[in-house]
C-alpha cells in the first residue's frame, strides 16, 4: 500500500464494458449479493477486494453466468456487456462464456497435453479453419500467457506436469485462446509462490492492452499493484468503488478504511 | 465335550487374569491410577492376552498334529500282511477308525464299560455282532489286528486328549502368571497391548493371503496330476470337448478351446450390453441427475448386484430365452432353435453386470475434480462437450478398470450359463446357438459319480486353474490401471 506507483498510475476514463445495476444473488435463502451496481471499464484492470464471504467471487461468477451451474443460485437485476443484457433469455450462457473468459483460483489444466489444453476452446467453437490455423492460435495464446518460451519444445507433454505458476499461465493462455473480450480472474495467485505471482501480475498488466480484466484478490498489495479501479465488497454490499489510488489512500467509507488498514477482514 | 470345557476353562483363567492383573497394577501404584504408566484395563488385558494366545496356539497346533501321530503309530503296529491283502493303508485305517468309533458309541451309550471296551478281544466275542447289537454296523468281520489297532487308537487318542488338556492349561496358567508377575506401575502395558493388536491384524492379513496360496496349490497339484494322465497340448489346443465318463469306455477328448470360446463369446455379449448401459447410466447419474434422484436411483441400480445369480439364471431360462425364440426363432427369422443360447446368457449376464460398471464408473466420474468442469464451462463448453472432452478422458483409466473387473466377473459366472446357455461345447460364430463355458463344464465334470482319479474329473482342476489365471490376470491389469489413474490428480 505504500507503493509509490499508486499515485502516478494512469486513470484515463474509458468506455464502459460491463454495466451492472441492482444485482441481487441468492443462494437458496441466503442473500449473498445486495443491490450491487457497478460500471467496469474496457482495457482496465478492476480489482474486487473484501473479506472472505463478502460476495466478490459470487459477483464475478455472475458476469459469465457461471452461477447458472449451481442449482440453488438465483440472480436478479441487470448485467450488460457492451449494452447487451447477458441474462436475456435469448443469450446462450455457453456462447457468453466464450466471450467472457475465466481463470480460477487453483490452476486447473485438463489432463491433456499443453497443446490440447490451449486448443480446447478454439476446437469447441470452431475458431480454426485448419491445423496450421490452430497451431497459430495456440502459439499466439501461449505467447500472450507468457509461457511460450518455457513450453514450446514440449507442447505434447501433459499440462498437469507443469509447475503451479506455469499451470496458471497455461490456464490464462487457454482462456485467451477463445479470444474473449473480458477476462475474469478469481484469486489467480492465491495458490502460487511470490515469484510465480509476480509473473502473473506482470502478465495481467500486459493483458490490459487487449481485454477488460476483472480480478478478485485477497491481497490488497496485489490489488494496489495491478489494478486501476478497485471495488470493495463487504457482507454482500458494494461499499466503495473508485480509482485504486483513491481507494487506498483516501477512502470515503469508514468500512473501507477499516479494511485496508487491517481493522476488519 | 472336553474341548469345550477346555476352552471355557482357558477363558475363565483369562478373565481371572484380567481382574488380577488390573488389581495388582493398581495395588503397586498404591491405588492411585494416575501413577500407572497405562490405564488399569491395559494391565488386565495384557494378562488375559498372555493367558489365551499361547495356549490357543498350542491347542490349534496340537489338534492338527495329533491325528497324524496317532495314525502313523497305529499303522506301524499293524503287520504288513494286513496291508498286502487289503488294498491300501487308508482303507485299513478307515476300518480301524470305524471300529474305534463303534467302541466309542458303545461306551457313551453305556452298553459297554470303558474297561470292557479296552479288553475286548476277538477270541471270546464276535465284535461285529456285539457292535451291531448296539447300532454300529460294520462291513466285515473284525480281525484281531484291526480290533487291537482300534483299541490302541482309542487309547492313544484318550491319552493325547488328556495330555493336551494338561499342557494347554499349564501354558495358560504359565502365561497368565508370567504376565501377572510383570504387572506393576512402571510396566508399559499400553504399548504391549498395542503390539498384541498389531500381531492380531498381521495374522488376519496373512490368513487371507495364505488361503489364496492354499487354493492355488490345491488346484496346482490336481492340475499336475491331470497333465500326467492327459497331454497338455491336447488340452490347450484341442478343438473338441467330448468327455467319456469312466466305465463306459472310450477315450475322452478334453480340448479347452470350445469352452474358452464359449466363455469369451458370452462375456463379450455381456460386456456389449453392460458397458454402454452402465456407462451412460453412470454419466446421467453423476452429471445430470439431481442429488435427490441420484440418491434414489443409485441404490436401485445397485440392487441388481445383490440378486443371486441363480435368480438371473431362472430369468434367462424362463423369460429371456422364450422371448428371444419368439423374436428370432423358427416362426420368424429361423436363427434360433432353442431358448438356451449364447445370446440368452449374454444378455442376462450383461444386465447383471450393469451395476458393476455403473457404480464404479459413477464413483470415478465423481472423483474428477469440479475444477475440471469449471474450467471447461468457463471456456464456453456445453455439458456434453465437457463430458466428452474433459471428464471421460480424465476418468477413462478408471472406467477401463471398472470394465475389466466386470469382465473378470463375467468370465467366472456359472449359474446364468448353466441355465441360459445350454451344455453343448461348440466352436461357432452364431450367437443364437447353445454353447457352454469353462465354469459350467467344471460343474458338470464334478457333479455325478465321477472317479477322482480319472482325467474326466481331474480336468475340472485344469479348467479351474486356467480360469483362475485368466481372471487373476484381468484383475491385476484392472488394479494396475485403476492405481495409475489415482496418481493423476495428486
Amino acid at each position: 500500500m505504500n507503493d509509490m506507483r499508486i499515485l502516478e498510475r494512469d486513470v484515463d476514463t474509458k468506455e464502459v464494458k460491463i454495466a451492472a445495476r441492482d444485482v441481487q444473488v441468492y443462494y437458496g435463502t441466503n442473500h449473498a449479493i445486495k443491490d450491487v451496481s457497478v460500471d467496469i471499464e474496457d482495457k482496465t484492470v478492476t480489482a474486487f477486494i473484501g473479506p472472505s464471504g463478502c460476495g466478490k467471487s459470487t459477483f464475478l461468477r455472475c458476469i459469465n453466468r457461471m452461477n447458472d451451474t449451481i442449482d440453488v443460485c438465483r440472480v436478479t437485476g441487470d448485467i450488460r456487456i457492451d449494452n447487451q443484457d447477458i441474462y436475456d433469455p435469448r443469450v446462450d450462457p455457453v456462447q457468453l462464456r466464450a466471450k467472457v473468459g475465466m481463470v480460477f483460483q487453483k490452476p486447473n489444466p485438463f489432463p491433456k497435453s499443453i497443446y490440447d489444453n490451449v486448443a480446447y476452446g478454439p476446437r469447441i467453437h470452431g475458431l480454426a479453419r485448419n491445423k496450421a490455423d490452430l497451431d497459430d492460435i495456440v502459439e499466439k495464446s501461449l505467447r500472450r500467457g507468457a509461457i511460450w518460451d518455457e513450453v514450446k519444445d514440449r507442447l505434447n507433454a501433459p499440462g498437469t506436469g507443469l509447475s503451479g505458476g506455469q499451470q496458471q499461465r497455461l490456464c490464462i493462455a487457454r482462456a485467451v485462446a477463445t479470444e474473449p473480450e473480458v477476462l475474469l480472474m478469481d484469486e489467480p495467485c492465491s495458490a502460487l509462490d511470490p515469484i510465480a505471482t509476480a509473473q502473473i501480475e506482470e502478465l495481467i498488466d500486459e493483458l490490459r492492452q487487449s481485454y477488460s480484466v476483472v480480478i478478485v484478490t485477497h491481497s490488497m498489495q496485489q490489488a494496489a499493484r495491478v489494478s486501476q479501479k478497485t471495488a470493495f465488497f463487504h457482507l454482500g454490499n458494494l461499499v466503495e468503488y473508485g480509482e485504486t489510488g483513491t481507494i487506498f489512500t483516501n477512502p470515503v467509507d469508514p468500512r473501507t478504511e477499516s479494511y485496508i488498514t487491517g481493522r476488519i477482514g | 465335550m472336553p474341548l469345550t470345557w477346555l476352552i471355557l476353562l482357558i477363558l475363565a483363567i483369562a478373565f481371572a487374569g484380567y481382574v488380577l492383573g488390573r488389581r495388582r497394577a493398581l495395588n503397586s501404584a498404591g491405588g492411585d491410577r494416575r501413577v500407572l504408566h497405562s490405564l488399569p484395563s491395559y494391565y488386565g488385558a495384557i494378562v488375559a492376552m498372555w493367558a489365551v494366545v499361547p495356549a490357543a496356539g498350542v491347542l490349534i497346533i496340537w489338534l492338527l498334529v495329533q491325528p497324524y501321530i496317532v495314525n502313523s503309530s497305529v499303522l506301524s503296529t499293524l503287520p504288513d500282511t494286513m496291508v498286502a491283502e487289503g488294498s491300501s493303508f487308508s482303507l485299513v485305517m478307515s476300518d480301524v477308525r470305524r471300529v474305534a468309533d463303534g467302541l466309542d458309541v458303545a461306551v457313551s451309550t453305556g452298553a459297554m464299560s470303558r474297561e470292557a471296551a479296552a479288553s475286548l478281544s476277538t477270541e471270546d466275542t464276535d465284535v461285529r455282532e456285539t457292535l451291531g447289537d448296539m447300532g454300529v454296523a460294520l462291513g466285515s468281520a473284525v480281525s484281531a489286528e484291526v480290533l487291537g489297532a482300534a483299541q490302541a487308537y482309542r487309547a492313544m487318542n484318550a491319552t493325547g486328549a488328556l495330555m493336551m488338556a494338561v499342557v494347554v492349561l499349564l501354558i495358560t496358567l504359565g502365561g497368565a502368571g508370567f504376565a501377572l508377575s510383570r504387572s506393576h506401575a512402571e510396566f508399559r502395558a499400553r504399548n504391549a497391548v498395542e503390539r498384541g493388536v498389531l500381531a492380531l491384524l498381521i495374522a488376519a492379513a496373512s490368513l487371507a493371503v495364505l488361503t489364496t496360496i492354499g487354493i492355488v496349490f490345491a488346484l496346482l497339484f490336481n492340475t499336475i496330476e491331470f497333465f500326467k494322465l492327459y497331454p497338455a497340448a491336447d488340452f490347450f489346443f484341442g478343438t473338441n470337448w467330448a468327455p467319456s465318463f469312466s466305465g463306459r469306455g472310450g477315450a475322452s477328448d478334453l480340448g479347452i478351446l470350445p469352452l474358452l470360446w464359449g466363455t469369451f463369446y458370452i462375456s463379450l455379449i455381456a460386456l456389449l450390453v453392460a458397458v454402454p448401459i452402465g456407462l451412460f447410466a453412470a454419466i446421467y447419474l453423476s452429471e445430470y441427475a439431481s442429488p435427490r434422484l441420484r440418491s434414489i436411483a443409485k441404490p436401485l441400480i445397485e440392487i441388481l448386484a445383490g440378486i443371486p445369480t441363480i435368480v438371473y439364471g431362472l430369468f434367462a431360462l424362463l423369460t429371456v430365452g422364450p422371448l428371444l425364440v419368439t423374436m428370432f426363432g423358427k416362426d420368424t427369422l429361423g436363427w434360433m432353435s432353442g431358448g438356451t443360447a449364447v445370446m440368452t446368457a449374454g444378455l442376462v449376464m450383461g444386465i447383471m453386470l450393469i451395476p458393476f460398471v455403473s457404480s464404479l464408473s459413477d464413483d470415478i466420474i465423481n472423483a474428477v475434480p469440479q475444477a475440471m468442469r469449471d474450467g471447461s464451462y468457463g471456456l464456453g463448453a456445453t455439458q456434453s462437450e465437457t463430458i466428452r472432452h474433459v471428464i471421460l478422458p480424465a476418468a477413462l483409466p478408471g472406467i477401463v478398470g471398472a470394465i475389466l473387473l466386470a469382465a473378470s466377473r463375467a468370465i467366472g459366472e456359472t449359474m446364468i450359463v448353466v441355465l441360459g446357455a445350454g451344455a453343448a461345447a461348440r466352436l461357432s460364430l452364431n450367437p443364437f446357438e447353445a454353447m457352454t463355458t469353462i465354469t459350467a463344464k467344471i460343474v458338470s465334470q464334478l457333479t455325478g459319480d465321477a472317479d477322482f482319479a480319472s482325467p474326466e474329473a481331474l480336468v475340472a482342476f485344469a479348467l479351474g486353474m486356467t480360469l483362475f489365471v485368466l481372471t487373476l490376470g484381468l484383475n491385476v491389469f484392472a488394479l494396475y490401471i485403476v492405481r495409475k489413474y489415482r496418481e493423476q490428480y495428486d
